[in-house]
């Protein structure tokens, strides 16, 4: 098992401020897995996310992306074509007046061969279901359109490891089970590690591995459903568990017994059916 | 009072141009005042150039808005005041922040309706106290605050109109739970404190299952389902071929059907599906 990430006791101020956003965080993450991270508004998870491609420099610690430093600027260009990044808001992060120019803005700047970026262009748009607006204005897309762009954008860089910062707040049920199935298929398929951030529980139960941040530091990392099944904590941290979790903690609090370890609703519903029936 | 009806509402995006776009069209709804309406449908349904309508900020390509029975496109005065009667809040609308501190952020609609300082300041006082900001609060710089609070802010411009509608656009988008609760209350607050219509969009089908009376859905351009939600969530096939979802509580109390248990099909909240199963528990024991 090797890791792509190392976080080696990560502490980061924001200057000015009087407080640690991050206050010594430590982790690897796997190559190809699909970790989640959940945290309250403030915790420290946007923080985290932008010291993985460089954004963020350690006030203390290190960061190793690839094994690079990401404080060694001779090499930042490397760390952040491995690590690419997706904003929760997609008006922030497209720069171009048609989509398809858009999506290509990075392999262009990384020198990519002009045939190899259509191709990657296309592919990338394909793969987030936006291929048939590839002639369109970004600015006349709806929101959830936008962000399938942006994603395509980072799709097309072929990143080694993609950080989505709250990708889907903004999408409707089916935009977000998209861009989640898209990433999904990314991690499984392509081996692309995924960092997911979220505040929607239900986006988690697939990942490999779940971390809960509170007050920049890790509180909780585990599988979703050693994570989930901590209900109090969850709930303490201003945080919720999926509604199948919340449902059966409630049962159980009436005198079932039910296995809250069973996050999906159709294994849920296996486990009350033989409780009840 | 502030009875909304709309008729024939037809709008066009770039009309003329290679971009041309019916974004809605034929749109025929009332809304009497008081009700609490969950508008919902995928991206791009048209939710979003509806509620622009109902306070005169786009105009229809064809069609009328009426609130309180007056057609607010007919004169640009109407136009105008209509947004002091019909409130606001868009997607993300802490970005809108813009005065220097707070109080004079919430004070920026009541001071433009022409009110006089002691007016201005009873209803910052009350908006404010609607979602929760604090006093001590008043003096920052809204530039200060978190993205929880600061979204309450922006919430608190548009209830200090005092609007007999207030509309928001996904108000709860990217906070987390323990803020979409607070600010979920907030709004209920006002309404049952001011009996005011609410309109709320949003992609939460579990949200608008436990708090609404009325959901609006929309697809493609057009209002596909009008109903409660027992009504609008009892036919999630439907639902899912449009792009949206019906809450987890109704799509476990389904599976759990098929598996043979009897339970009404009146569920979309955890609550009720406890309660039913808790029920069915005691008969079994």
């Amino acid at each position: 098992m090797s890791s792509v990430i190392k976080i080696e006791n990560l502490h980061y101020t924001y200057p000015g401020d009087d407080v640690e956003s991050l206050k010594g965080v430590s982790l690897e993450i796997e190559r190809g897995s699909f970790v989640a991270v959940l945290g309250h508004n403030g915790s420290g998870k946007s923080t985290l996310a932008k010291h993985l491609n460089a954004i963020l420099l350690p006030t203390e610690g290190k960061v190793l992306i690839d094994g690079i430093d990401t404080a060694d600027e001779d090499n930042l260009l490397k760390v952040r074509s491995t690590v690419g990044m997706v904003f929760q808001n997609p008006d922030n992060q497209i720069v171009a007046n048609v989509v398809e120019d858009d999506v290509a803005f990075a392999p262009e700047n990384l020198s990519v061969e002009p045939a190899q970026i259509r191709e990657r262009v296309d592919n990338a748009l394909k793969a987030v279901d936006m291929y048939e607006f590839r002639l369109h204005a970004p600015h006349l897309l709806s929101g959830g359109q936008k962000q399938r762009v942006a994603i395509a954008g980072v799709i097309a860089m072929q990143p080694e490891v993609i950080v989505l910062d709250e990708p889907t707040a903004m999408l409707d049920p089916k935009g977000r089970r998209e861009v989640i199935d898209t990433v999904t298929k990314l991690c499984r398929e392509k081996g692309i590690t995924i960092v997911l951030i979220t505040h929607h529980m239900s986006e988690c139960i697939n990942a490999d591995r779940l971390i809960v941040m509170s007050n920049g530091d890790v509180v909780a990392d585990g599988t979703p459903q050693e994570v989930f099944s901590q209900v109090e904590l969850m709930h303490s941290e201003g945080l919720a568990v999926p509604a199948t979790t919340e449902l059966m903690w409630q049962l159980n609090k009436e005198g079932f017994n039910l296995p809250l370890t069973a996050l999906g609703i159709a294994e849920c519903a296996e486990q009350i059916a033989k409780e009840i029936g | 009072m502030s009875d909304i009806k709309v008729s024939a509402l037809r709008h066009v995006y770039s009309a003329g141009t290679p971009f041309e776009k019916v974004a809605i069209d034929d749109i025929n709804i009332e809304i009497p005042h008081g009700q609490f309406v969950g508008l919902i449908g995928h991206t791009g349904s048209g939710k979003s150039t509806f509620i622009q309508h109902l306070n005169a900020l786009l105009k229809p390509s064809s069609g009328t808005v009426m609130v309180d029975g007056e057609d607010i496109n007919a004169d640009k005065m109407t136009a105008k005041n209509v947004r002091h009667k019909v409130g606001l809040v868009f997607q993300y609308p802490e970005y809108q922040l813009f005065e220097e501190t707070v109080y004079a952020d919430i004070a920026f609609g009541p001071k433009n309706m022409g009110l006089n300082e002691a007016e201005i300041d009873e209803r910052v006082r009350e908006a404010a106290h609607f979602v929760g900001v604090p006093d001590e609060q008043f003096e920052k710089s809204p530039l200060e605050l978190s993205g929880g609070q600061k979204r309450r802010v922006a919430i608190a411009g548009v209830i200090a109109m005092r609007p007999g509608v207030l509309i928001l656009d996904e108000p709860t988008a990217g906070l987390d739970p323990a803020g979409c609760e607070q600010i979920l209350r907030n709004i209920c607050d006002y309404r049952t404190q001011t009996g005011s219509t609410v309109i709320i969009v949003s992609h939460s089908m579990d949200d608008v299952a436990r708090l609404t009376d009325r959901l609006v859905v929309f697809n493609h351009g057009a209002i596909r389902f009008d109903g409660t939600p027992e009504e609008v969530f009892s036919q999630p096939e439907e639902l899912r071929s449009i792009g949206l979802a019906v809450p987890a509580a109704t799509e476990l109390a389904m599976e759990l059907k098929k598996r043979g248990l009897m339970l009404p099909n009146s569920i979309y909240t955890n609550e009720q599906l406890e309660k039913a199963l808790l029920k069915l528990k005691r008969r079994a024991d």
